[in-house]
């Protein structure tokens, strides 16, 4: 098996894109891609997306890129794994240059949610749940996460607040990210006194609804120095999956999945949680957030409160997490998320992220999620000198 | 004066060609009250009328999530478990109402499936107004007796609307009964012995509901004496008649319950006394349940009757007609009784609302 | 949702039909074509608890397309008798009532229906245990 880089990334502000369709916030992401590099072709493109078909009528989303990119005939296709998918898509890109079938893999992620409206939005968003067993029961998105808040705090007696501080931590580190939906700081009180969702998930406890695409170029680690003047490693990958059902998991408090993927991607890298500087995860709510940095071994089960009063994840922490503000702040176009991520680790470990850059960043992890809970994707990447 | 000719005695009682006894039986009613004096109070009337002469104090009010397919559901599900049948062995479902949920497609299918039933089952819908429900009955009876089916599940059960502001909406409830009736030789633990019946029913229009309308239309002092006097009084005579009882050799007695005053009367024209009715009479608190009503009222009693206690029911369905029976109460009622909740511990499971409440419920509210 | 959708899952909505692995006891509910726990094939038809305690809810306040004329209401997750776990809505309480622990009991009520020419689909939800016979 190959070493993979990321050699380039490119992406565009997540926002409420209105005069900006699916195809153009690709296009802008995929050449601020390409500008910053010279390669001789691109063998495969692969992009991860959710929504499209829902909201912009559209699928055969490989084909509609690739031509709008002006790069057929390369092979391109979608992989789908609700949120989860622009991580989906890096593992696709990274096995298909890891076989030796591809040399020059551009993968990417692109999401369009302003194209539906309001109620139409969050029910294809929905859709990541169990439609038979979940959604036919009027769950929504939110109140699947608000029954793990529930418990949480039922079970470890966590205070509300320390959920609304992770939320304020996220729109401080947007505040400096010139790319994030959301890049303003917030207090602990605009979280608590914001509008209840569904018991105990408040509006401010939720990542925003936006636009955006976001693309990385993979090739061979042996040809990146011919392409690039920096470029990262993608020293571990892997992904996982739990039920599909919250209720059917095995530790309502644990997502399988994460903990799964992170072993492996742990393991692949030769290498533990004590040695990832920079992570970004995957905070569509803050729950999420407390669930994910437990299972991905920054912090023991329960212990979410603890560590944030500890200052653990603040930029310079023990694990810097989500320097980019996370989905909370930089924004959740979902299934261009993974990719975001992706970017922002290689920005910050090519030492590239400006008002971001977390100093002595040599190892970063991305954590993607799809659903809520049932799929997740880990990757650990390194700097290169 | 209730017109009952004595010469038109051409047929004997119903009764069945085997003996038929009630197995099990269940009720349900909603959560929700709404009191007279919270409806009066949006339509600037006083509630005195319909506390001090109707005895109605308040009505139960079905959940947005609730209809005739559910109540009829947990009835059924509580009959069965007094039963102790395993729902394959019925052979039929019926349900009574006047408030189905579907106007095309049975509401007893949705029933039967949901007991676990089906699929070798005879299922219908029946409409007679109030008592859509002991026409179920009578023909879950007749099924049995002659030796078609073992076990015949009736229901009654209703959610019925009364217009805004119109009298009936004081009284207008939801709720439900389902009994099961079996062959006495089947039967290890039978309830009560089906003596006979007699059903006496004429085209009398007292109350009405055309397909396009949402609400009844009634003929206000016309329900009383050409409708419901006439055929419970001239009902329950010729039943008594026919078996050659009195009032005296009744414990309890029965009576569609519209309001409170009706029954009341009924029962003193026909000679029963006050305290034969009252442990029947459950409108003051769950308001009429339509075709649910005379079967909840028999319900309560079967909650506490004990053996060789003799009870008459006689229902009322507009249109007009009336269904009366004679039960007498057999050993099996002791075992059975504690395997269900009672009428009496959901009526004291109550949550009382206001009108906009009732309004959202009721889904009067347009969206 | 489409009619043959609905009607499919009558029995495992409605009845709490799922299954039983014979090889290691698992219950998969809702049904699988292989044992979640381990693998096998061999699942028998298991008719799941009618009562169990509530061990998370919340109150929908922003309702997804279809339930707008419901709001607010509970969302659970109930552990039955068996230890196996299911969603559900809450009915029959009073929002502010509601409790982790709280002892439930099943019920067949009304879920959602496609506006008044479509299908009324119906499910089992919880309410709190009234009454214990």
């Amino acid at each position: 098996m190959r070493k993979v880089a990321i050699i380039s990334y490119g992406l565009t502000k997540v926002d409420k894109h209105w005069n900006k369709s699916l195809r153009e916030l690709f296009g802008e992401a995929a050449k601020k891609a390409l500008n910053e590099i010279e390669i001789p072709s691109i063998d495969a493109i692969i992009v991860g997306n959710m929504c499209a078909s829902d909201l912009s009528d559209q699928n055969n989303i490989g084909s509609i890129l690739a031509d709008y990119i002006g790069a057929i005939p390369t092979t391109a296709y979608r992989v789908e794994s609700a949120c989860g998918s622009g991580g989906a898509a890096l593992l696709s890109g990274f096995t298909s240059v890891a076989s030796g079938m591809f040399d020059i893999v551009m993968v990417g992620g692109v999401e369009k949610l302003t194209d539906g409206i309001g109620k139409e939005t969050t029910y294809s968003l929905g859709k990541a749940a169990d439609a038979e067993y979940e959604l036919f029961y009027g769950s929504s998105f939110v109140s699947l996460n608000a029954l793990m808040m529930n418990r949480y705090m039922h079970v470890y007696k966590t205070p509300r607040e320390a959920f609304a501080d992770f939320a304020v931590l996220m729109h401080k580190n947007g505040a400096k990210n010139p790319y994030a939906q959301l890049p303003f700081e917030i207090s602990r009180e605009t979280v608590l006194n914001s509008e209840t969702i569904a018991d105990p998930i408040k509006l401010y406890d939720c990542a925003p609804v936006g636009d955006g695409a976001a693309v990385v170029i993979l090739c061979p680690l042996e040809d990146a120095p011919k392409y690039s003047d920096t470029f990262v490693e993608i020293c571990g990958i892997s992904g996982a999956t739990d039920t599909i059902n919250v209720s059917s998991r095995e530790d309502l408090l644990s997502l399988k999945s994460t903990v799964t993927a992170g072993m492996k991607a742990y393991k692949m890298a030769k290498m533990s949680p004590a040695d990832i500087d920079v992570a970004e995860i995957h905070d569509t709510f803050t729950i999420m957030a407390a669930l994910s940095l437990e299972d991905l071994g920054f912090a023991e089960k329960g212990k979410f409160d603890k560590m944030m009063n500890e200052g653990t994840f603040e930029p310079g922490g023990i694990v810097s997490v989500n320097p980019s503000g996370g989905l909370k702040s930089r924004g959740h176009p979902v299934g261009a998320t993974g990719i975001y991520q992706a970017a922002e680790i290689s920005m910050q470990l090519m030492e590239r992220a400006d008002k971001m850059q977390v100093p002595n960043a040599e190892v970063g992890l991305i954590q993607n999620i799809g659903g809520s809970g049932s799929n997740t994707y880990v990757a650990i990447m390194r700097r290169c000198r | 004066m209730p017109i009952v000719s004595y010469k038109e005695k051409l047929v004997n009682s119903l009764k069945p060609v085997i003996d038929v006894v009630i197995s099990g039986w269940g009720s349900y009613i909603p959560i929700y009250r709404i009191s007279v004096e919270e409806i009066a109070r949006i339509w600037g009337k006083s509630p005195k009328h319909f506390r001090e002469e109707l005895l109605i104090d308040e009505k139960a009010v079905a959940g947005l999530d609730e209809d005739v397919a559910t109540i009829s559901v947990e009835s059924a599900k509580n009959a069965i478990q007094r039963a102790g049948l395993n729902p394959k062995q019925l052979g039929a479902v019926f349900v009574g109402t006047e408030s189905k949920p579907y106007a095309v497609k049975p509401t007893g299918t949705i029933v039967a499936e949901a007991i676990g039933a089906t699929p070798r089952i005879l299922s219908a819908d029946f409409e007679f107004a109030c008592k859509a429900g002991t026409e179920c009955l009578q023909c879950c009876v007749a099924l049995v007796g002659s030796g078609m089916i073992n076990y015949g599940l009736a229901i009654g059960a209703d959610t019925a609307q009364g217009a805004p502001s119109d009298p009936l909406e004081y009284s207008a409830g939801c709720g439900g009964t389902a009994l099961i009736v079996g062959r006495k030789t089947h039967e290890k633990e039978p309830v009560a012995l089906l003596e006979g019946s007699v059903s006496y029913v004429t085209d009398t229009p007292d109350f009405w509901r055309r397909p396009k309308r949402d609400y009844p239309s009634h003929a206000e002092a016309f329900t009383g004496e050409p409708a419901y006097f006439n055929h419970v009084i001239s009902a329950t005579k010729l039943l008594m008649e026919e078996l050659s009882l009195k009032p005296s050799d009744f414990q309890y007695v029965v009576f569609h319950q519209p309001n409170g005053k009706f029954p009341l009367k009924a029962a003193k024209l026909l000679g029963f006394k006050k305290e034969q009715v009252e442990p029947g009479l459950l409108v003051p608190y769950i308001g009429n349940l339509y075709a649910g009503s005379s079967l909840t009222g028999l319900s309560a009693i079967l909650d506490i009757a004990r053996p060789g206690d003799r009870v008459l029911l006689t229902s009322f369905g507009s249109g007009a007609g009336s269904d009366s029976f004679s039960f007498v109460v057999q050993d099996g009622i002791i075992s059975k009784r504690d395997r269900a909740p009672k009428v009496m511990d959901y009526i004291k499971r109550k949550r009382n609302i206001d009108y906009a409440l009732y309004c959202k419920f009721r889904r009067k509210i347009v969206f | 949702m489409s009619v043959p959708r609905y009607w499919r899952e009558i029995p495992q909505r409605t009845r709490l039909e799922g299954q039983k692995c014979g090889c290691c006891g698992t219950v998969n509910y809702p049904p699988r074509a292989r044992c979640l726990k381990c693998g096998s094939t061999s699942l028998e038809q298991y008719r799941l608890p009618e009562k169990g305690s509530l061990i998370s809810f919340t109150i929908v306040r922003n309702p997804p397309l279809g339930f707008e004329r419901n709001a607010p209401y509970a969302l659970g997750l109930i552990e039955l008798e068996d230890g196996t776990r299911i969603t559900a809505q809450i009915t029959d309480v009073e929002l502010d009532d509601l409790r982790i622990g709280m002892p439930v009991e099943s019920v067949f009520r009304k879920v959602s229906e496609d506006g008044d020419a479509g299908i009324i689909r119906y499910a089992i939800k919880f309410r709190p245990t009234f009454c214990n016979p």
